[in-house]
């Protein structure tokens, strides 16, 4: 133990075998994070969730860092909930008649290049027969005051803006999302332009009734949104990025650990008892390298489960009879000869001592690297079999996300951001678990340094 | 007549009388298979080898490489199964053992290797390495480990102890570390210690230290030893009686100035012959040395196994019949028909 | 005949040092000898002390770690060290100087045939055709015992006695001067080793060759001595003709290495040298083998001078200053 120790602290001394593990300890603060502050269930709940949990963003959407790139600025979402919300006014009044009229207004910075996706306003209101009524009005920097649209809200009611005819016709057959940020001076009217400054829209909700209330979720659909842009069902990019980094991690660990660490055991097993024991190993190792792993893996998640845990299980005993049982044999075979082990015997050690306390130390040293290097294969298949379709159903994943991509065509349309994003966290776990695992390698098997 | 009785009465008190270990007609053979079955012969590595060792007696086993030597030692310490034959050490039938009964025996045996830092595992430290032996027979109490294990370094002389208990055998020199294997050979206080080249991979001044350190071990605990060797000028120091083995068989057995003054097999002629002594005048002349090599153990040649190579061959008797166990000189027993009419 | 009394190799100041990781080793570190043709030096050294470090020093055999090569060596008179790489490999390695490396009879390649493993010195350095070599080698082969049936056998069929004739007949198929034998013997058994030695002795005799013995067996390193080297940390410690030295040692550390020779006969009682030698990496500034001398004095602080005994007798050892 004290000499995997010194090995380890040898670490220090390769740069490549730091920053592996700079970058891995990187995604374990990810994973952890992660899972801390969107609890599993959350997480669920948001990845499967429709157009109710994801109504506020924007489809499709890049992330905002890409505006960082381009001249034209897209407008980012921008969000506003009448309650709590500074730039939001709230005035309840009570007229003679015992109506209670409810005027918000919400004040916003609109200075982006182009036009928003989308305009909506989300109400809540609280009633006992009669539906309170709304009128929206619109102010534009340069003044100018617009009647967006009147409309009676039920208990919960989406008035979309962006697809209210009526007020298309007011813009002169504009869209209201164009129509309402345009600047009328604008050099060319075919092609408007966006009016930057600071708007503000008014709407006053009437109740009819002596009780009740009423708040609206004023939202301005950007071209972009957050750190990571949307899907296409406006998912936020940013829950399965971050979930799917414990998942790759937890998969691939498990995955090359329990490979790694069972594969050993029974080449152990098989290189010290010899004889019969060893023949079935070989044999049923010998079967199974011929078998195709990936497709019954496909099989398994085609026509049994494709939950992450049977796929895990079947992984690992797919791959515990490998191609690593005849090498650890060779070495075990090696070991088993050596005269401390001869000592052994000659003082009683069992033989479960013997393979447990004399033969698998001396491989360690070999399988420490190996297993460091399997994680990302593992990862790897794991957002293999998700992009083929194949990823459990339930869990936001990486190679999810690349698969959602795919379907979607998001290179046709050019949401390169889809597939980059996963892409880059995918090669950066690979990176990091190579570069940490070939320089164990060449510090557990000194022979290797100098090449 | 007074003669008879008194080689009589020896042979009982070799027998009866307290042996610690006996050696019982014993053949070690190894089973050649072709191809991983199918029987294709055998290697007599150990050919109906017999003797006795009596408590507190350090005996030498001599003989040229693949003679046997380790395979002999190694059925001695249960690790080898005889095809035929037996083995008796304190009371004990090794045959007739079972799995603890194998635990106790050989508990009492303690194994020192030729190769000091192969026989050590690499990953683990002095202490633990020196642990094992006491956990796995059974001794519970760490604290009456650490004291044991302590006690074994002093008497090995790997002191101060505190400066090399944490220590790997990676960081001791070839003579510390053998220190260390005879320290656990000896932590379980055997009563036999069965030594297989202890010495012959270390430098000539570390080597004299590990034989020192051998032959006080034995006198202070009164220790019965098997010291195995190629080297015939180290025996003297350290054992009563030699063995010279020649291709499985004991070729002649007798005590150690027996042995160096008077030989009677050809074979430890020769041997005594090729062994050089540092002395200028060696360099001018050239040794008789038998020509060919050892035979073949599979096949080995019909009557005296020597005969091929052996310059005092009696045609028609030697190439043919077996040679029987002769006692020309009392106590001092040959495998050659130049002694039958003794 | 060449002069039997004409000196052969000289060596001055030879140092090769390597690079390593806890720091530099000094394994040669100034060592001084001079051979004669047709005479046999042993160098005679415990594990680790340099003895083939040297040997590659001489050879130029050298690894890539090397720090420090430098001295001058004196072979027939012609100055080595400062030939290029090109010309020493084609005018001196196995053409005037060849050796048998330590454990050389495991070290054969396993998928040549013996028979054309002696073969290829002379095929690389005399430009013999294949055919006349392997005649060649046929010869040697009968020279050092081996039959010519095994010209055409692979290493592992033969035992290492064999194995050990094949390697010296392939350091001395290409008739060097010198040949350089580390260990020739330390893996044989006794009459095996006793073969070995009756060989190289009738071979020095018809060859007229020099050797170099590398070895740790002081015993048997007189079996071929017509003069012994001892060697201690890096350094050779004595140099004296095999008579004097194996009679009367003049180093501490010959004396005390003399006096752990178990002997056949005798009872002497045997005696070993305290502790253990200095480390290559961190080597004491006075005498190297000060810190286990039982005769060290003040002086021993500083590092001894190489004293000249007469009669091509040399000790490093302040004893002896003033003889
Ligand atoms: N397990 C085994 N199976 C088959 N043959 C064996 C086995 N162990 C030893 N032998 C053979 O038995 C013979 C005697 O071997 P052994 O190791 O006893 O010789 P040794 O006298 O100890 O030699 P050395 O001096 O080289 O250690 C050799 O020919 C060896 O190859
Ligand atoms: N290429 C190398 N790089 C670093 N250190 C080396 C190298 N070769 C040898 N050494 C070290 O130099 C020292 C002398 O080694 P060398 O092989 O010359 O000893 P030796 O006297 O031949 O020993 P032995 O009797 O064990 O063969 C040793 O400490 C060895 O570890
Ligand atoms: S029995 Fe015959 S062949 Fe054997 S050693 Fe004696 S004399 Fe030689
Ligand atoms: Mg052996
Ligand atoms: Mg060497």
């Amino acid at each position: 133990m004290e000499a995997l120790k010194r090995s380890f602290g040898e670490i220090r001394k390769y740069p490549s075998a730091v920053i592996g593990v700079i970058m891995i300890l990187v995604l374990i603060g990810l994973a952890i994070y992660t899972v801390a502050t969107i609890p599993y269930s959350e997480a669920i709940r948001l990845w499967r969730g429709g157009e109710d949990i994801w109504y506020s963003t924007p489809r499709n959407a890049f992330p905002v860092w890409t505006n960082w790139f381009t001249d034209v600025k897209q407008p980012e979402t921008i969000v506003m909930f009448s309650e709590d919300n500074p730039d939001v006014t709230k005035e309840y009044t009570t007229t003679s008649s015992g109506k209670t009229d409810i005027k918000m207004s919400y004040t916003f910075d609109y200075t982006a290049d182009d036009f928003p996706q989308e305009l909506s306003l989300f109400f809540k209101t609280e009633y006992v027969a009669k539906e309170p009524f709304a009128s929206i009005t619109w102010e534009t920097p340069d003044g100018r005051t617009i009647r967006v649209g009147d409309l009676a809200v039920s208990r919960k009611q989406t008035y979309r803006i962006s697809q209210d005819e009526a007020l298309v016709r007011r813009l002169g057959g504009e869209k209201p999302e164009v129509g309402l940020f345009a600047d009328p001076e604008s050099p060319d009217p075919e092609n408007p332009q966006v009016l930057k400054g600071t708007y503000k829209i008014n709407v006053s909700v009437l109740l009819f009734e002596d009780t009740g209330d009423a708040s609206a979720e004023y939202v301005v659909f950007g071209e972009v949104f957050g750190w990571a842009g949307t899907d296409h069902r406006r998912r936020d990019l940013m829950l399965p990025l971050m979930w799917g980094a414990p998942i790759a991690l937890l998969f691939g660990l498990l995955a090359s650990a329990g490979i790694s660490v069972l594969t050993m055991i029974i080449s152990a097993i098989g290189g010290w008892y010899g004889g019969v024991v060893d023949g079935i190993i070989q044999r049923i190792t010998e079967v199974n390298l011929t078998l195709p792993f990936l497709s019954i893996l496909i099989m398994i998640g085609t026509f049994y489960s494709r939950s992450i845990w049977t796929i895990l299980g079947a992984t690992i005993v797919l791959s515990i009879f490998g191609a690593a049982i005849k090498t650890y044999r060779a070495i075990f075979l090696q070991i088993r000869e050596s005269t401390y082990i001869e000592a052994a015997r000659a003082y009683g050690a069992s033989d479960m001592r013997i393979i447990f306390r004399y033969l698998i130390p001396r491989i360690i040293p070999l399988l420490i690297p190996g297993l460091v290097l399997g994680v990302p294969a593992f990862v790897f298949l794991e957002a293999s079999l998700a992009v083929l379709g194949l990823g459990d159903p339930v869990l936001p994943t990486w190679g999810k996300i690349i698969n959602d991509a795919w379907v979607n065509a998001a290179l046709y349309n050019g949401y390169y951001y889809w597939i980059l994003e996963p892409a880059v966290l995918l090669m950066i776990t690979g990176l990091a678990f190579a570069m940490l695992g070939y320089s164990l390698d060449r510090i557990f098997n000194p022979r290797l340094r100098g090449l | 007549m007074a003669e008879i009785l008194e080689k009589k009465l020896k042979d009982q008190d070799f027998s009866d009388t307290g042996a610690l270990l006996q050696v019982k007609r014993l053949h070690v053979w190894f089973e050649l298979r072709r191809f991983g079955f199918g029987h294709a012969g055998y290697v007599r590595a150990v050919d109906d080898v017999s003797f006795e060792l009596k408590a507190g007696q350090a005996i030498a086993v001599v003989g040229e490489s693949g003679c046997g030597k380790t395979s002999l030692m190694k059925t001695i310490l249960g690790l080898n199964t005889p095809i035929k034959g037996d083995i008796i050490f304190d009371g004990m039938k090794l045959s007739e053992l079972d799995r603890k009964g194998m635990m106790e025996y050989r508990s009492k045996i303690g194994f020192v290797q030729q190769d000091p830092y192969g026989a050590l595992p690499p990953f683990m430290s002095i202490r633990s390495i020196l642990d094992e032996p006491l956990i796995i027979n059974g001794v519970k109490d760490p604290k009456e480990r650490n004291e044991r294990i302590r006690q074994v370094m002093e008497e090995v002389r790997l002191s101060p102890v505190d400066d090399f208990i944490e220590k790997f055998p990676h960081m001791l020199s070839g003579g510390q570390q053998q220190r260390v294997v005879i320290a656990r050979a000896m932590i379980l206080e055997p009563k036999l210690i069965v030594a297989d080249e202890p010495v012959s991979m270390l430098d000539a001044s570390v080597r004299v230290e590990i034989l020192k350190l051998l032959e006080n071990l034995q006198k202070s605990h009164n220790l019965a030893v098997i010291y195995i060797t190629h080297d015939l000028s180290t025996v003297r120091y350290f054992s009563e009686r030699i063995f010279v083995m020649y291709a499985g068989k004991v070729a002649e057995k007798a005590v150690v100035d027996e042995i160096l003054n008077n030989p009677l097999h050809p074979y430890t002629e020769a041997l005594l012959t090729a062994t050089s002594e540092p002395d200028a005048a060696n360099a001018r002349i050239y040794k008789e040395v038998p020509p060919g090599e050892p035979p073949s153990l599979v096949n080995p040649p019909t009557g005296c196994n020597y005969h091929p190579r052996c310059p005092k061959i009696i045609e028609g008797l030697c190439d043919l019949e077996d040679p029987p166990e002769f006692e020309p000189v009392p106590n001092h027993l040959t495998l050659c028909w130049l002694h039958k009419d003794a | 005949m060449a002069e039997n009394n004409s000196s052969l190799l000289d060596v001055h100041d030879l140092k090769l040092h390597f690079r390593a990781s806890a720091g530099i080793v000094q394994a040669v570190d100034g060592v001084n000898f001079q051979l004669n043709r047709n005479e046999a030096v042993v160098v005679l050294g415990e594990s680790g002390c340099g003895k083939t470090s040297l040997a590659k020093a001489l050879l130029r055999l050298l690894p890539r770690n090397v720090a420090e090569y430098s001295g001058e060596v004196y072979l027939g008179g012609e100055e080595l060290m400062g030939l290029t790489d090109e010309e020493y490999r084609k005018q001196i390695r196995w053409v005037r100087m060849s050796m048998v490396p330590q454990a050389a009879m495991n070290a054969l390649n396993p998928v040549l045939r013996v028979g054309d493993q002696v073969a290829e010195p002379m095929m690389i350095h005399a430009g013999i055709k294949k055919e006349e070599a392997l005649a060649q080698a046929r010869d040697m082969f009968s020279r050092v015992g081996v039959s010519a049936d095994f010209l055409h056998r692979y290493a592992f069929e033969l035992s290492g006695g064999m194995r050990q004739r094949v390697a010296i007949a392939m350091s001395l198929v290409t008739l060097p001067d010198l040949v350089v034998l580390d260990e020739p013997t330390s893996a044989l058994d006794v009459l095996t080793q006793a073969n070995i030695f009756n060989l190289l002795k009738r071979i020095k005799k018809e060859f007229e060759v020099s050797f170099i013995l590398i070895t740790h067996d002081i015993a048997t390193s007189s079996e071929l001595a017509d003069r012994v080297a001892v060697m201690y940390a890096g350094q050779i410690v004595e140099v004296g003709d095999a008579e004097s030295f194996f009679s009367a040692p003049l180093h501490p550390y010959a004396q005390k290495l003399m006096a752990s020779v178990p002997r056949l006969r005798g009872d002497q009682e045997l005696e070993f040298i305290i502790g253990k030698p200095p480390s290559l990496i961190d080597l004491p500034t006075g005498c190297r083998f000060a810190a286990r001398c039982p005769r060290r004095f003040e002086k021993c602080d500083q590092d001894p001078p190489v004293f000249d005994m007469g009669n091509r007798r040399i000790v490093k050892c302040w004893l002896y200053e003033g003889n």
